[in-house]
């Protein structure tokens, strides 16, 4: 098989989640099996091979020392690195570190802080290597995952939407819960690809696939959240599932200013790696 | 920020450790006897129980569901019902109904992927489910098409399989319309025969030949097989109310892993939970068919064997497909998706539900103004922690003569019955062994 693509799916710090979309692609696994050799896919096979890869799939951000290198390394040994899920593209839930006492945190977990070795920041890969395609999402949506490894069998680059949440939102026909129930949505910043889940179950969008191309954050805040809710809970709403994403990791900064409460990011970051 | 339960215990704050990932096993020896057995998670820290202090109660679930992309439903459920303790929030009994439902659905997609991808190829000398594929295609097959199902149930009820979004303190976001729900009965009535094969299929598999001394704890139920509430119950007879759940069972940091691991109080035995455990505290409350299943293979209980739960695993799988067939079939919309409620007064609860892969416990502090305080949660995988160190002890000392690729699968295989969410990456061990004397 030495003209199949050589497939690899890594882990760093993250819940599995968007690996698992792929074991969740059960009418198409045993195909992409067939189209692919699979080197290295540890949540699935034991059979582990070394590089180099032709596509390595790429999820969990970077909290480690260790994981640091192990990306250089991974990096050196793929072709196209393919980042999947907000973790690996923006450094995932527990990137709220980065705007916070990492050591408080770590005396709030652990008996033994001196245990644990750990950085004081999640980042995500791209702020580590060149990273050739991000998919988005927490977790990824798995027609965008199999958009995205049929393109690069292919040899084309995957198309994935970069539109808002609003837009299949409308094409789906659900009513807009802003406008009719008066809730708090994410939807107008928020990058599509998720199916426009939350307003069909009667809630916001909590943002989980992460701002959009070209997000009006300000409008957003000023028109959609403050007028429901305190700047310093606008701010804990773009901090979540990528919270460390240069524009709601901006937006809610500004928005802890205006409720003074400062919180700066940790003094080895910023938010320009994009 | 204590935790100043009635055990006296100093360990006073709470530990999350998040297991999916890598571990390695570190065997010292002295000569052929097994000196010490470390099974080290070293998945990094992500610290959900720091970073959901000052949150909205509101957003705990969406928070909790990224400890684990594979049961999301067991840190979702959980909080709620924790929360709802906090908060005095009294639920509908239509609303019960549907978190049953959900659930079988995560055991269902959790159940299926474990026996058929990660588990079963252990017993054909196999690397994956993919390669298991080549020698049972129709089993494998069947198996995935039983696991898109619960995902299927998933995503109607929950919005999505991974991270569901529609589970709410007090209820749903959004009820399903119930031709949605009806929708799916052709296919859990498929599923229900199909577990039924996977039960005989399994049954017949080469066990090795293990027997441990466990103290199996599970929830237990007076009128159901226990899934989302009950009483903390252990086969030693041990049977408490689920608030004094950390009166009885202790988290500890050990130096050499970043997951912790739990002992019972106050002996410091450790334990066991998960399908096994379920199955053999309760195995009559067992659904029509799977208890009938059961008893045609002839798994019988009590079961001393870890490698066995697979049988239970796919017992449970008939179990779940036929309760939610139930529920399926039930449905009757509640007049509001989700019990009303308003801020204040805070409060402390907590709730214990069964993971696919064991219990799971979670408590919270929540203020009058509605923000959490204090979380403590403990996952299955550090529960069975310190057990799968103690299976290994004992495993140990048959095999150390074997060369050490043949051991570290051993260990691995019997690591791996275990289901632990590091089972997730199958390759999971790298030994290491250590030779003096």
């Amino acid at each position: 098989m030495p003209n199949k693509p050589r497939l690899a799916v890594i882990k760093f710090a993250s819940c599995d989640g968007c690996q698992l979309t792929l074991l969740d692609a059960e009418d198409e696994l045993l195909s992409i099996a067939e189209a692919v050799h699979i080197a290295h896919f540890a949540e699935a096979s034991s059979h582990l091979e070394p590089g180099p890869y032709d596509v390595a799939l790429v999820e969990g951000s970077i909290t480690t020392e260790e994981d640091r290198h192990r990306v250089r390394r991974l990096r050196a040994d793929s072709k196209y690195l393919v980042t999947i899920g907000a973790c690996a593209t923006a450094g995932g839930v527990q990137a709220l570190r980065n705007f916070a006492d990492h050591q408080d945190f770590l005396r709030a977990v652990y008996a033994h802080p001196s245990y644990i070795q750990s950085l004081a920041t999640s980042t995500p890969i791209s702020a580590h290597v060149k990273v050739d395609f991000e998919l988005r999402g927490c977790p990824i949506d798995k027609h965008q995952l199999l958009e995205v490894i049929a393109s690069l069998v292919a040899g084309q680059r995957p198309r994935t939407s970069t539109e808002s949440v609003c837009q299949p939102c409308k094409r789906r026909g659900t009513v807009c819960v802003v406008v009719a129930q008066g809730l708090a949505c994410l939807g107008p910043v928020t990058q599509a690809g998720c199916g426009s889940i939350c307003p069909a179950y009667d809630r916001g969008c909590y943002g989980c696939f992460g701002p959009t191309r070209q997000p009006n954050m300000t409008s957003q805040s000023d028109h959609i959240l403050r007028p429901r809710m305190p700047a310093a809970d606008a701010a804990l709403c773009l901090q979540s599932f990528n919270t460390y994403a240069p524009a709601f990791s901006q937006e809610s900064q500004r928005l802890w200013n205006i409720a003074g409460q400062p919180k700066p990011l940790h003094p080895s970051l910023t938010v320009d790696h994009d | 920020m204590t935790d100043s339960s009635a055990n006296q215990r100093l360990i006073r704050v709470p530990v999350l450790t998040r297991v999916e990932g890598e571990g390695a096993l570190v065997v010292k020896l002295d000569g052929d006897q097994v000196r010490d057995v470390q099974l080290a998670i070293y998945e990094p820290p992500r610290f959900f129980e720091a970073f959901l202090r000052d949150r909205s109660f509101e957003d705990v679930a969406d928070i909790t569901a990224r400890i684990c992309g594979i049961c999301p439903i067991a840190y979702q459920m959980t909080a709620v019902q924790a929360l709802e303790a906090a908060l005095g929030v009294t639920i509908q009994p239509e609303i019960r109904n549907l978190r049953r439902l959900i659930y079988c659905g995560e055991w269902i997609e959790s159940h299926a992927l474990h026996i058929h991808l990660l588990h079963a190829p252990d017993f054909f000398g196999c690397a994956s489910g993919i390669e298991l594929a080549r020698q049972f295609p129709e089993q494998v097959q069947r198996g995935l098409r039983m696991k898109k199902y619960g995902n299927r149930l998933l995503e109607v009820l929950g919005g999505r399989a991974i991270h569901p979004v529609n589970l709410a303190v007090g209820g749903f976001y959004r009820l399903p319309p119930r031709a949605d729900l009806l929708g799916l009965i052709p296919d859990f009535e498929w599923g229900l025969q199909a577990a039924c094969e996977t039960a005989r299929w399994v049954a017949g598999l080469p066990f090795p030949d293990f027997q441990g001394n466990y103290d199996f704890v599970a929830l237990k139920h007076p009128a159901e097989y226990a899934i989302i509430e009950g009483r903390v119950a252990c086969s030693d007879g041990l049977s408490v109310p689920h608030e004094e759940y950390e009166q009885h069972f202790d988290e500890q940091h050990v130096p050499h892993s970043t997951a912790l691991q739990s002992r019972r109080i106050p002996s410091g035995r450790e334990y066991f939970v998960g399908p096994l455990a379920r199955v053999n505290l309760n195995r009559d409350q067992l659904s029509d068919t799977a208890r009938r299943v059961a008893d045609e293979i002839g798994f019988t209980t009590p079961c001393y064997n870890p490698h066995r739960s697979i049988i239970a695993r796919a017992i449970e799988l008939v179990h779940a497909f036929e309760e939610g067939l139930r529920w399926l079939k039930d449905y009757c919309p509640p007049p509001v998706p989700r019990a009303p409620h308003t801020p204040g007064p805070g409060g402390t609860g907590c709730a214990v539900t069964e993971a696919p892969r064991g219990l799971i416990y979670h408590r919270y502090q929540v203020t009058d103004q509605g923000r959490i305080a204090f979380a403590k949660i403990v996952p299955p995988t550090s529960q069975n922690q310190a057990q799968i160190e103690a299976d290994l002890r004992q495993l140990l000392p048959s095999i150390v003569q074997q060369p050490e690729a043949a051991i570290a699968l051993s260990c691995e295989q019997l690591v791996r019955t275990y289901d632990p969410c590091i089972s997730c990456s199958t390759h999971f061990l790298k030994l290491r062994i250590e030779r003096g004397g």
